[in-house]
This record gives C-alpha cells, sequence and structure tokens, in this order.
C-alpha cells in the first residue's frame, strides 16, 4: 500500500511514494541512494544504521518511513560540512578505530548523538541517577553510552580512545 | 512484514475509534517492539493507527506530590528528568539499566510497559507457542528457558515480561490512566499484567483498542532512597535474568516501611508482597533481608534450565537492601 511521503534528509527535502512496511533505513538506502547508514540485524541490536532523528539518535531499521515524516534526518553523509570531516570521523582515523568499517557510519553517527546527550546532563547506567554537573566521559561511560553500536572486528578499544578525545574537546 | 494500512487520528478519542472498527489493527507509537515483531510475522496487524503525537510527552507534577508520566514521554526522557531523578531515583537507574541508547530515545512510556515477551519461541513463527498461537503448545518447557519464569507460571507458558522500568513502577506503585471505548480507566500497574494461566495470549487486561495516556506515580517520600540492580549476561545492552527494584525506610534500627519488585522471574513484573510483610517492623539487618528475599521465593517453582535464578534472585534482593541500608546510615 504506496503513500507519497516527504523526508528531510541531510537538508534536503524528497518526495517519495513508499510501501507503508519502508523503513527509514530502507527508503535512505533503496530510494534515496544515501548509503552510509548500514543494515546489519534489521531488528534494532546492532546499531549499524544509526541516523540522527530530529537530533536525537536511533535505530532507522526500526522506524517506518510513513510514521516519520518531516523529521530531519542526518547520516553520516550529512555530518560533512565543506568537504571538511567532522571531527568525530577524523577521530576515528586518526585512532584507526575500525577494521572492516561496516559498523562505523552507525558508530559515529550514534557518537555524535552521545555527545549531545552527554552535554545535556543525560544519566547513565554508570553515572547513576544521582543530579551531577556535568557528565565526565571516561572510558567506562562511553563503553556504557555506545553498547548500542556492536562492532563484529572488535575495534572497540580504538572507538573508545577516538571517541575519548573528542569528548575531551 | 504483511501488508497494513496506516492512519493518523487527530485525537485519542479518534485514535480509539479507529481501532474499534479495526479488529486486527494495533496502536503504533515509538514502534521499537512493534515493527520489530512485525518484521518477524509475530504481528501481523492489517491497520497501525499512530499515537506518537496524541498523548502528552511531558512529565507534570501532581497536587498529591506525585508525577504524572504522559504515555509518549520518550525512556531517555524519563530517566533524565530532574524530578524522577531525585524523588524516585530506582527508576531513572531501571530505564538506564534497559536496551541502549537509540532505543531509549525513542521508545516510549506506555509502549515499554506493552512490549511482548523476547521468549526466542515467541519470536519464531516456526516453533509452537501458546502466547502467540494459542493452543499450539509450549516449546519453551521442555527447550530453551534459561531466561524465562520462576514464578507464577503455568503449564501453557512460561514467558518472562521484558521491562526494567515496569519493575521500577510497580515497587512505586503507579497507576495506569486509560482511555477506550468504555471510557476513562484508572489501573494500578501491579494488575496491569495479568499471570499466564490459561490465557498466555493475552499479556495485560487492557481491551482491545484501550490506550495508555499517562501513568501516575504516587508520592513516596521514602523512594528518595530506592535502587534497582539487575543481573544479566552482559554488562550492557541485555535483557534481565533477574532484576530487583527496592525501597527502604529505617528508623532506630527497624524497617518502617519498604517497597521491593522483581523483574525477569514471571510472566508480569513482580512486587514482592511476600517480602515486604516480612519486612515491616523487623531489625533491618542482612537476617531480615535474608529471610524475606526466602520467604519471597518459597513458591518458586524453577526448570532445570533456570534454577540458577532462585539463588540469583535471593542474592540480588539481599544486596540490594544491604545497599539502601548502608544509604541510611
Amino acid at each position: 500500500m504506496d503513500v507519497e511521503i516527504t523526508l528531510r534528509v541531510n537538508g534536503t527535502e524528497h518526495r517519495l511514494a513508499v510501501d507503508t512496511r519502508t523503513t527509514v533505513l530502507d527508503a535512505l538506502r533503496e530510494r534515496l541512494g544515501i548509503t552510509s547508514a548500514k543494515k546489519g540485524c534489521d531488528h534494532g541490536q546492532c546499531g549499524a544504521c544509526t541516523v540522527l532523528l530530529d537530533g536525537r539518535r536511533a535505530n532507522s531499521c526500526l522506524a517506518l518511513a510513513v510514521a516519520h515524516q518531516g523529521a530531519e534526518i542526518v547520516t553520516a553523509e550529512g555530518l560533512t560540512g565543506d568537504g571538511r570531516l567532522h571531527p568525530l570521523q577524523s577521530s576515528f582515523i586518526e585512532h584507526d578505530a575500525f577494521q572492516c568499517g561496516y559498523c562505523t557510519p552507525g558508530q559515529i553517527v550514534s557518537a555524535v548523538g552521545m555527545l549531545r546527550e552527554a552535554d545535556e546532563g543525560w544519566p547513565s547506567a554508570v553515572s547513576g541517577a544521582a543530579d551531577r554537573d556535568g557528565v565526565a566521559l571516561d572510558r567506562e561511560e562511553i563503553r556504557e553510552r555506545m553498547s548500542g553500536n556492536l562492532c563484529r572486528c572488535a575495534a572497540y578499544a580504538n572507538i573508545v580512545s577516538a571517541i575519548a578525545e573528542v569528548a575531551r574537546r | 512484514m504483511k501488508p497494513f494500512r496506516y492512519e493518523h487520528a487527530d485525537d485519542v478519542s479518534g485514535a480509539i475509534a479507529m481501532l474499534a472498527r479495526a479488529p486486527r489493527g494495533a496502536f503504533l507509537a515509538g514502534g521499537t517492539n512493534l515493527v520489530d515483531l512485525m518484521k518477524l510475522e509475530v504481528a501481523t496487524p492489517d491497520v497501525l493507527v499512530d499515537v506518537r503525537h496524541l498523548t502528552s510527552d511531558r512529565i507534570e507534577e501532581l497536587a498529591d506530590g506525585g508525577l504524572r508520566i504522559g504515555a509518549a514521554v520518550p525512556n531517555s526522557d524519563l530517566a533524565a528528568n530532574r524530578a524522577v531523578r531525585r524523588r524516585y531515583p530506582v527508576l531513572s537507574e531501571a530505564v538506564l539499566a534497559g536496551a541502549s541508547g537509540q532505543l531509549r530515545n525513542v521508545a516510549t512510556t506506555a509502549g515499554n510497559l506493552l512490549q511482548r515477551t523476547r521468549c526466542v519461541y515467541f519470536q519464531d513463527v516456526t516453533t509452537p507457542c501458546n502466547k502467540r498461537e494459542p493452543g499450539s503448545g509450549c516449546s519453551a518447557r521442555e527447550g530453551f528457558h534459561r531466561e524465562l519464569a520462576i514464578l507464577g507460571w503455568s503449564e501453557q507458558c512460561i514467558a518472562t515480561h521484558p521491562s526494567d522500568m515496569a519493575v521500577a513502577m510497580v515497587a512505586l506503585d503507579a497507576v495506569v490512566l486509560t482511555q477506550g471505548a468504555n471510557g476513562p480507566r484508572r489501573i494500578p500497574l501491579t494488575e496491569l499484567h495479568r499471570l499466564p494461566g490459561q490465557q498466555p495470549e493475552r499479556d495485560t487486561v487492557l481491551e482491545h483498542g484501550e490506550l495508555i495516556t499517562a501513568v501516575d506515580l504516587p508520592p513516596l517520600a521514602f523512594a528518595t532512597r530506592s535502587r534497582f540492580r539487575k543481573v544479566r549476561d552482559r554488562a550492557s545492552y541485555a535483557f534481565a535474568l533477574v532484576s530487583v527494584a527496592a525501597a527502604l525506610d529505617v528508623a532506630d534500627g527497624v524497617v518502617r516501611d519498604v517497597r521491593v519488585a522483581l523483574g525477569g522471574v514471571a510472566h508480569k513484573p513482580w512486587r514482592a508482597t511476600r517480602a515486604e510483610a516480612a519486612l515491616r517492623g523487623a531489625p533491618a539487618t542482612e537476617r531480615s533481608f535474608v529471610d524475606a528475599a526466602a520467604a519471597e521465593l518459597a513458591d518458586a517453582r524453577p526448570l532445570p534450565g533456570n534454577a540458577f535464578k532462585v539463588p540469583v534472585a535471593r542474592g540480588a534482593i539481599v544486596r540490594t537492601l544491604l545497599d539502601l541500608l548502608e544509604v541510611q546510615r
């Protein structure tokens, strides 16, 4: 059952007709040719499909496109400005924070969302519910807050280092 | 995924009316569980009525000193809310113990309560499952049931309710507000979820088309001293094998009041009323905590693959209460 929808991706508006079953992930990859968000598990368990939905990180494989019309969607492609890499993208390269690279766009977009959450003082299972002034993103905090992104190559040690460096700035 | 129609309504009553006309339809909120179950064809609604923007996404003060949590409040907003963290830390901790950052950003308060069991047979349409297909049999009783129930299960179903958030809310005497074809209802959260009995296909007492609009937390002064402890296979991003939500009020070395609830042990978030009864008026000592845990677990009927949950639950109850006792000193 096709429905006409509008999706705003990386600042550009797209009109398209989609089957109601189409997820944001499939709309991005199969219809709009925006392929940085990856289909890993397709069940919200691996985080390879992570995008920013209205500024918050989310699993695009579990988001129906028809239900997210008008949302501002940002993928890894949308993090670069004027051909310059986002600080997290540069840091992932500097720290060799990947092997095969399949989970990398999801890791980086998730890290962008995670750093915003920490800036807003959001707690975590590591820091606990207590109200504190700011969140100190040590390695344990980063691991907990990034636990929704799996890496089958197990590049975790360098992923944490890459994020920690940007978090310190 | 089976084809379905996607519908919007202007308001809650419109959405309820739409679903009343669609016996095989379902409400859609965050979709983090429902869309997954539709991919697996465990859920096959023919129409989705999107309610994500119809109920409140705010947390408000109640006149009695409690809080009202809108049904559409994302899990991450609930966990980060300053009033929740200060007055009901167990609830913030429980939400943070569940899922991932991505999922908590999208999953809603009502959706969290209504998520389905993660029993592997329920999620696999090639196997018998009385919850998914009544009368087909239970594959878990003699299969993989390490993660399943030790309390309150029936011959038909040994599923567990997967929510962490609900365990804390049950301990806090939360009340669920609903709207349906027969008007509004206030349902104590302890009575929202059912034990499986002869009807494992029914997770809750909600009628078809009845919509959760909010969850009320009554005031509970000593909940400022409350904690959530979760035992699981991984350090993060895994469902509970056993969880404990507890609040403890001690005066002059005696337990004046207490709330205890368990997760990962039954078809519903399990309010530990026996442990609470054993503790009220008892000396606030490890001995009392051990006795209370034993009283709660006396009726446990573990299966070969999940017998470890009984000592794990006992230890988790005792450790959580000892932690709270430490905080009071």
